[in-house]
């Protein structure tokens, strides 16, 4: 029983992505900047959007955390890379939605997977960390997104 | 391991079973299980004996009142204090050290140097920094060798004439070394510096008699040792206090008030405003009544041996031990290697393993390690061999599940 919940939270491609991060690294000549923070583990992340005419062209990464919160970094820039601004805050809202109420999941495409971790109410925080950070990048504050805020 | 102590007999939740498996506590360092016999002193005060202190004159509250006295005793006989006055109630050892920083402080002036160790909680950092803004200050650190020690010929050299108070842990609450106190106090005192002792690690695992350290002040947490939160104690050098302004004012810690001016109660009571933590001081009594019922030789040497057990054990897995491997608490901090702290602690949570993972309030020591979180199992007395292996399982479990 046990062992099936963490099998539901820790799924292949989650473990995947946290051992191979998709866009790792910082970006150069990015316009949008978004920092999320986690003061309680330490979970770090700092993303870079490079945006042109409203189109997300290029994102990058970079910090350090757990497979929840690394894997769904990485899934992030896959997921908005090449979307409107508005589009990605769609999806992010979306996402916010589903993780952390019982909104649908339907537009969700793989970001699905996160669903196991709802089961470990201590990790879901996890897995929004990313999303966080990225609404501060598309709404270009200054302020550092926090898992505490 | 020849011996067992099995005290988890002493201890309710020790008994209860946690996600189907014995429930395996390992996170002793962050706050102890309490005994039966203070669950029950806790629960017959508020359920039949319940009453303010030292200003009722009904029963209640002088039965109250003595109790509150009596803990007191018991408290200043158990760090062998010289006097009554020298044991101040507080809310835990973050309170008592804010004391020292609010109170002792407004005796310092700008340039005046603190010394404090790269081995600190945030509890014995921040207190001090903000002294430092306020009274223009100086907060030096004291570096400590690779192996979690801390380098003596540095901190020698950060003492001067300057250094007006030197605080440091008794045990690194991260990392378990146990600093050598005596040596550390002599050398400051050799400087004119007063010496705050952060001994919230350190009463649950050895025999303190502060004046044998000759520390001025002594610092520890009840709920660190078998006691109740939200209670605590600052030990501090009589005639030291009696130099020092109040910290906190209002109730209680008055001789008389107009409009115009107050005058003072004498210590204890100068530093301890308001109604007290009445039942948690009575509950705190009886964790010291309990921790003086065992024999701190025989548990040193049982807590080394688990440590030892644990060192051993780790050590044969793919994970890197931060630290100290000797003259340390048996507490063990860890990565493994490849895995986040944090998801290697949600496994073993679902094993029944209580451990605690991140940066164990000490950010500056995960600095100094490059990592900015590790796993850490802190042992007491009442852990056994089979809790041992029970994590030893659980991080092969991990291995299972994160590779």
């Amino acid at each position: 029983m046990d062992n099936d919940r963490l099998r539901a939270m820790y799924q292949e491609m989650i473990l995947e992505h946290n051992k191979s991060p998709r866009n790792f690294g910082p970006l150069e000549g990015h316009t949008h900047y978004g920092h999320g923070k986690n003061p309680l583990c330490g979970d770090d992340y700092e993303f870079y959007l490079e945006v042109k005419n409203d189109v997300i062209e290029r994102v990058g990464f970079t910090g350090d955390g757990c497979a929840i919160s690394k894997s769904s970094a990485s899934m992030l820039t896959t997921m908005v890379k090449g979307k409107s601004i508005e589009d990605a805050r769609k999806l992010s809202e979306t996402f916010l939605e589903f993780i952390l109420n019982e909104g649908p999941k339907e537009s969700l495409g793989k970001l699905k997977i996160f669903e196991g971790v709802k089961q470990f109410p201590v990790r879901v925080k996890c897995a929004t960390l990313s999303w966080r950070a990225l609404e501060q990048a598309l709404l270009k504050t200054k302020h550092i997104a926090s898992t505490e805020a | 391991m020849t011996t067992m102590l099995n005290k988890k007999v002493d201890f309710p939740v020790l008994n209860t079973t946690m996600r189907g498996n014995d429930l395996v506590y390992l996170d002793n360092a962050a706050t102890t299980q309490k005994p039966k016999s203070v669950l029950e002193t806790m629960n017959h005060f508020l359920t039949k004996e319940n009453g303010t202190v030292n200003r009722g004159v009904y029963f209640l509250s002088q039965e109250a009142t003595k109790k509150c006295d009596d803990s007191r005793k018991s408290i200043q006989l158990f760090l062998n204090a010289a006097s009554e006055k020298e044991i101040i109630f507080v809310k835990g050892t973050t309170e008592a050290i804010n004391l020292v920083a609010y109170s002792y402080g407004e005796l310092l002036k700008a340039g005046d140097e603190i010394l404090i160790t790269e081995l600190e909680h945030h509890a014995n950092i921040v207190p001090w920094q903000q002294l430092c803004l306020r009274r223009g200050c100086i907060l030096k650190v004291a570096p400590i060798t690779d192996d979690g020690h801390l380098d003596l010929n540095e901190f020698k050299k950060l003492l001067s004439s300057k250094t007006k108070l030197v605080s440091f842990c008794h045990i690194s609450n991260s990392i378990g070394t146990i600093n050598p106190a005596k040596e550390m106090i002599k050398l400051a005192k050799e400087v004119g510096a007063k010496v705050m002792i952060d001994g919230a690690q350190a009463v649950s695992h050895l025999k303190v008699d502060v004046q044998d350290l000759d520390c001025d002040f002594y610092a520890f947490s009840g709920h660190k040792c078998f006691g109740p939160t939200g209670i605590g104690v600052l030990y501090g050098k009589e005639a030291l206090l009696e130099k020092m302004p109040p910290f906190m004012t209002g109730g209680d810690m008055i001789e008389t008030v107009s409009f115009q001016s107050s005058s003072f109660a004498e210590l204890p009571r100068k530093f301890e405003a308001g109604t007290p933590a009445i039942v948690e001081i009575i509950g705190l009594g009886e964790a010291i009544k309990y921790m003086n019922s065992l024999d701190f030789t025989e548990i040193q040497e049982y807590e080394q041996k688990l440590l030892n057990l644990a060192q051993e054990k780790l050590g044969e897995l793919d994970v890197r031990l931060i630290g100290p491997t000797h003259t340390k608490a048996a507490i063990v901090s860890f990565v493994v290697n490849g895995v986040h702290a944090h998801d290697v602690g949600t496994i073993l949570d679902m094993e029944g393993i209580a451990v605690r993972v991140g940066h164990h309030c000490t950010q500056p020591l995960m600095k100094r390690y490059k990592v900015s979180s590790t796993i850490r199992a802190s042992f007491c007395f009442y852990n056994n061999m089979d809790d041992v292996d029970a994590l030893v399982r659980g991080l092969k479990k991990v291995r299972e599940f994160l590779g």
